[in-house]
C-alpha cells in the first residue's frame, strides 16, 4: 500500500521533472545564439536588444562573473551550449583559450583592432579597453602630492592609505604588466613593500571607490570607469581620477569576445562579433560604459581622457594571459 | 535511542534515501576526480603552504567563535521568550528569529555602513566630538559579528524546539525533590537541551565554514575565500578541488563530533505527556536588562539592515533614476521567480528529508546514520564548488536537465537539504514510537500510521525545516547564477547585478522585497505552527489508545 501510493507520487514527480526538461529542450530547437556574458546585464541589455533587431537573430544571454563563467565553460567541455563568450578581462579569455575551447576568428575581424588588444593566435578579440588608474579622495590628497608612478605607493607617506582589489582579474593583469616591464625581482619587492606598508585589500573595484568616497583610504588602484557610476547619482562624490604615465599602472585591459568551439552557428556568431566591432556599437559602448573603443577612429566621451593621451605601457596584452609567474610572485609576497 | 520494532525498514524508504545519498555525493566525486589532476608533490606543497595553514586556522577560529557566541545569545533568548514573564514575550519570540531572513551580504554591508572606520553613520555622528576614525570593523571583529548576528537564529530555533519538547513534569519533579531553579536548569534542563544545542551549533559552525558574503565584505581570509581565490586567480580547478576537499574533511570532522556528542537517551517522555505549559519564571527587576538584551539583538540583526536598505532606497528615489528603480513589472517577475524556486526547493527538500530522518531515527544502523550525516556535507561546502560540480555533471551527463528549473532545485537540495533533515529528525525524536506501534496494532498499515500519526506529530519540524530551506534558498547566489535557466533572474541575482553596477538603490529595492517575502513567510510558517495545538483530538484519542 505504501509503496503503491508512493510510487504514484514519485512517478508523478518524475514525470513533471522529465516533462519540464524535455519541454525546455524542445523549445530550444529554433536556432538561438547563446552568449555567456561576464559583462553587466544592465549595460548589456540595450545593446543585445539592438543586436537582435539589427541582426535578425534570436540571442539569449547568461550573465555572471567572467571567471566563474570561464570555468563553467571549461567544465561544460564539448557539451557546452554557449556560442560566444564575452569576458571582462583577458585572463578569462586566456583561460578558455588554453583549454582549447575557442575557434580562431577570421582575419578581417581581427584586423579591425590593434594587435596589442587581441589574442596573438587569433582566438579572441578585444572590444573595449579599460584603463587602470589611481582614484583618490580629493579631500585627503592634494593634486601636487599625487604619485608619479604606482611604484611610489609603497612610500611610508601612504602607509595604510592605499586600497587594491587583489582578487580582481584586472589587478592580476596589472601585476603581470609590472613583471614584464620591471622584472620579477622588482615586482616582488614592490608587492612585499606594499603589504608591509599596510595596503588594504577590498573584494572588488567598486568597494574601493566606495571606501575612497567615505575617506577610509586616500588612494585606490582601480579601473577608470567605476568612478562614473558613483558620480552619476552623486555629482559631489569626493573622488577623482589620476592617470600615471607609461608605467604598469597605466595599463589598458581589454574586455573581449571569443567564439566557442562548441558553437553550431559559426557564421551567426561571427556576425555578432562583427556587429560589436561596428563603429556605432563601439560608440555606444564608450558612451554608456565609459570604456575605450578599440577600433581605431572612434572618439571617446567628454569625461574621458582620449586613448592617445593615456600613454599606456608598450606591451603585448596577449602575454598578460599567462598568469603562472604572476601567481607565483603573489604567493611569494604572501598575498594569496 | 529507540530501537525500531522492525529490523528491516520498508524498501521504498531505503531506495529513496539511497538515491538522495548518491545525489548528494555527486559534488564529492567531482572534487575527488579533479584533485586526481594534482601531482603528489604539488599537493603536498599546497597543503603545507603557510597561507593554507593560516586560512585553516582562521576558518576554524571563526567556526568556534561564532558557535560559542551564538550559543551565548540564543540560550538566554530561548529562555526569555518561552519560559519567563518577559513583557511582550510573543512579540520577541517572533522578531528574534527574523535575522535569519537577512542575507549575509546585506547584513554585513549594513554593519559596515553603520560602524565602518570612516564615513559610517556612527563615525559621522561622532565627528563633531573629534572622532576622526573608528576602530577597524574589518577582520576578526567584523567577520565574527556578521556571522553571529545573522546565524544565531539557527540555534535559537533549535533550542526553542528543544525546550518545547521537554515535558514540564520532569522539571517539576526535580523541583519537588528539592532542586532550586538553578539546579534544575543545570541538572535537568540543560542536559535535555544538549542535542538541540549541538544540532543548532552544527548548522552555525558549518555556515561559518562556507560563508562567503560576510567574510569577503569584512576582508577576512578564510578557507572558502582561499578556494574562491584559487579559481579566480589561476582558473585551476584541480588545486581548488584539493583545497575544497580539505574543507570537506573539516566538515566531516564536525559531523563526527556532533554525532559523538549526541546523547543516546530517549527524548520523548514515556508516560502520558501532559500538555500544560511550564510555570513561567518571574523576572522581577531583571525585566529591564532582559528587554534591553532582546532589543539590542533585534536592532543589530533586523532593524539595522532594514534601515540601511530603506536609506539606500530613499536616496535612489530622490535621484533622477527614480522611475527605473521601481520598474514594477520587473520586480514582480523577480519576486515570483524567487518565491517559485525557493518554494519548490522547500517542498522537495521536505519530501527528501522525511525518508532520511525516519530511517535514521526509527531504523538506526551504520548506513542510515551515514546517509543522514552525508546530507550535511553540501551545507558545509562553498556554493561555488557545488555549482561547478553540478555544471560538470549536468552538462556532460544530464544535458536535458542542465540549466533548467528542476536542476536549480536539485542544486538547492544538495546545499540545503540538511536543514530540513535536522529539524524533522529532532521532531521525530520527540515522538514516542509506542504511538506508532499502537496504531499498527489497531490494524493501520505503515502508510496509514505515517499519515495519521507520525506526520501530524512531526508537522512543526517539517514546516520549520521547509521554512529554513526557503529562507536560505531565496538568498542563494553562485549556484543560481550558473544553473538557473537563461533569463531566470531572481531577487538575489538582481541584488548582485545591481551592486556590481554600483546601483545601490536598485539593489536596495530588490533586497527589500526579498526581506518582505522572507519575513512574511517566516511569520506564516513558524508562528502559525508554533501557536497551534496540532490536531488536539488526534493526540487525545491516541493517548487514550496508548494508555
Amino acid at each position: 500500500m505504501i509503496s503503491h501510493q508512493m510510487r504514484q507520487i514519485s512517478g508523478a514527480i518524475t514525470a513533471v521533472f522529465l516533462g519540464w526538461g524535455v519541454g525546455i529542450a524542445v523549445a530550444d530547437t529554433p536556432k538561438t545564439l547563446t552568449v555567456y556574458s561576464g559583462r553587466d546585464e544592465e549595460i548589456m541589455r540595450p545593446l543585445i536588444e539592438k543586436a537582435k533587431k539589427d541582426l535578425g537573430l534570436n540571442i539569449e544571454v547568461r550573465y555572471g562573473d567572467s571567471t566563474e563563467l570561464a570555468i563553467a565553460l571549461i567544465e561544460e567541455g564539448k557539451n557546452s551550449r554557449a556560442d560566444i563568450f564575452y569576458a571582462q578581462d583577458a585572463g578569462s579569455l586566456g583561460a578558455i583559450t588554453r583549454e582549447a575551447r575557442t575557434l580562431p576568428l577570421p582575419n578581417q575581424l581581427l584586423d579591425k583592432v590593434d594587435p596589442r588588444f587581441r589574442s596573438s593566435s587569433g582566438q579572441w578579440v578585444g572590444i573595449s579597453g579599460r584603463a587602470r588608474v589611481i582614484d583618490y579622495n580629493t579631500k585627503l590628497v592634494k593634486t601636487s602630492e599625487l604619485p608619479k608612478s604606482v611604484l611610489q605607493l609603497s612610500d611610508p607617506k601612504w602607509r595604510g592609505k592605499v586600497g587594491w582589489a587583489p582578487t580582481n582579474g584586472s589587478f592580476l593583469s596589472f601585476v603581470t604588466a609590472m613583471r614584464l616591464m620591471e622584472g620579477d625581482q622588482k615586482t616582488l619587492e614592490w608587492l612585499k613593500a606594499m603589504k608591509a606598508n599596510g595596503v588594504k585589500a577590498y573584494p572588488k573595484n567598486s568597494a574601493i571607490v566606495e571606501a575612497l568616497g567615505k575617506g577610509e583610504i586616500a588612494l585606490g588602484l582601480v579601473n577608470n570607469y567605476y568612478l562614473y557610476r558613483f558620480t552619476k547619482t552623486n555629482p559631489n562624490f569626493p573622488v577623482a581620477i589620476h592617470y600615471t604615465k607609461g608605467d604598469a599602472g597605466a595599463l589598458i585591459n581589454v574586455a573581449g569576445l571569443a567564439v566557442l568551439k562548441t558553437t553550431d552557428q559559426k557564421s551567426d556568431a561571427e556576425k555578432f562579433v562583427a556587429y560589436m566591432l561596428k563603429p556605432e556599437t563601439q560608440k555606444f559602448i564608450t558612451e554608456n560604459f565609459y570604456e575605450y573603443p578599440l577600433v581605431t577612429g572612434i572618439a571617446v566621451g567628454q569625461k574621458q581622457l582620449p586613448l592617445k593621451q593615456l600613454q599606456p605601457p608598450n606591451l603585448d596584452l596577449s602575454k598578460l594571459s599567462d598568469l603562472k609567474g604572476t601567481i607565483s610572485l603573489i604567493q611569494q609576497a604572501d598575498l594569496l | 535511542m529507540a530501537k525500531g520494532r522492525k529490523t528491516h525498514p520498508p524498501l521504498f524508504l531505503v531506495v529513496t534515501a539511497g538515491l538522495i545519498a548518491v545525489a548528494i555525493t555527486l559534488p564529492l566525486t567531482y572534487l575527488v576526480m579533479r584533485m586526481a589532476g594534482v601531482g603528489g608533490e604539488e599537493l603536498l606543497a599546497l597543503v603545507l603552504r603557510p597561507r593554507t595553514l593560516i586560512v585553516l586556522f582562521n576558518s576554524v577560529g571563526l567556526a568556534v567563535a561564532s558557535t560559542i557566541l551564538t550559543t551565548a545569545m540564543a540560550l538566554p533568548l530561548a529562555f526569555l521568550t518561552l519560559r519567563t514573564d518577559l513583557p511582550w514575550r510573543r512579540f520577541w519570540l517572533m522578531v528574534t528569529t527574523l535575522p535569519l531572513a537577512i542575507p549575509d551580504y546585506v547584513g554585513s554591508f549594513a554593519l559596515i555602513a553603520a560602524f565602518g572606520p570612516k564615513g559610517s553613520w556612527l563615525q559621522l555622528w561622532l565627528e563633531p566630538l573629534g572622532v576622526e576614525t573608528l576602530p577597524e570593523i574589518y577582520g576578526w571583529t567584523g567577520a565574527i559579528l556578521g556571522l553571529t548576528l545573522f546565524s544565531y537564529p539557527y540555534l535559537l530555533l533549535s533550542i526553542q524546539a528543544g525546550l518545547q519538547g521537554i515535558d514540564p513534569k520532569i522539571e517539576e519533579a526535580a523541583r519537588s525533590l528539592g532542586c532550586n531553579q538553578r539546579e534544575t536548569f543545570w541538572r535537568i534542563t540543560l542536559p535535555a537541551l544538549r542535542p538541540a544545542i549541538v544540532a543548532g551549533g552544527l548548522l552555525v559552525a558549518l555556515n561559518a565554514l562556507q560563508d562567503f558574503g560576510t567574510t569577503s565584505l569584512m576582508r577576512f581570509e578564510t578557507f572558502t575565500q582561499a578556494i574562491f581565490l584559487q579559481y579566480r586567480y589561476t582558473f585551476d580547478r584541480h588545486q581548488a578541488a584539493a583545497l575544497a576537499l580539505m574543507l570537506v574533511s573539516l566538515v566531516l570532522l564536525l559531523l563526527w563530533l556532533e554525532y559523538k556528542m549526541r546523547s543516546r537517551a530517549a527524548y520523548y517522555s514515556r508516560g502520558n505527556k501532559s500538555r500544560h505549559s511550564p510555570a513561567l519564571i518571574h523576572l522581577g527587576v531583571w525585566k529591564i536588562p532582559a528587554i534591553l538584551f532582546c532589543f539590542t539583538v533585534t536592532s543589530f540583526g533586523l532593524l539595522l539592515p532594514l534601515a540601511v536598505t530603506v536609506f539606500w532606497l530613499l536616496q535612489g528615489l530622490a535621484s533622477p533614476e527614480a522611475e527605473q528603480i521601481f520598474s514594477g513589472l520587473q520586480l514582480t517577475q523577480l519576486a515570483w521567480n524567487s518565491a517559485l524556486a525557493s518554494g519548490l526547493a522547500a517542498l522537495t527538500a521536505t519530501c527528501c528529508a522525511l525518508p532520511i530522518a525516519i530511517l535514521a531515527v526509527r531504523f538506526p544502523s551504520r548506513i542510515t546514520t551515514a546517509i543522514e550525516r552525508c546530507s550535511y556535507i553540501g551545507f558545509g561546502l562553498p556554493g561555488i564548488v557545488v555549482a561547478f560540480s553540478l555544471v560538470f555533471w549536468g552538462a556532460n551527463y544530464l544535458p536535458w536537465l542542465y540549466q533548467t528549473l528542476p536542476m536549480l532545485i536539485f542544486a538547492y537540495l544538495v546545499l540545503f537539504l540538511s536543514q530540513s533533515v535536522g529539524t524533522v529528525r529532532s521532531s521525530l525524536l520527540q515522538v514516542n514510537p509506542q504511538l506508532e506501534e499502537s496504531a499498527q496494532s489497531l490494524n493501520r498499515n505503515l502508510w496509514q500510521t505515517f499519515k495519521e500519526i507520525t506526520l501530524p506529530l512531526v508537522t512543526p519540524g517539517v514546516l520549520g525545516g521547509a521554512a529554513l530551506v526557503f529562507l536560505t534558498a531565496i538568498k542563494e547566489l553562485p549556484v543560481t547564477l550558473l544553473l538557473a535557466p537563461i533569463g531566470f533572474n531572481t531577487l538575489a541575482t538582481q541584488v548582485w547585478k545591481a551592486t556590481e553596477n554600483v546601483s545601490y538603490s536598485k539593489a536596495a529595492a530588490a533586497s527589500l522585497i526579498m526581506l518582505v517575502i522572507s519575513i512574511s513567510s517566516t511569520f506564516l510558517v513558524l508562528f502559525q505552527n508554533r501557536y497551534q495545538e496540532l490536531m488536539p483530538e488526534v493526540r487525545r484519542s491516541l493517548q487514550r489508545e496508548v494508555d
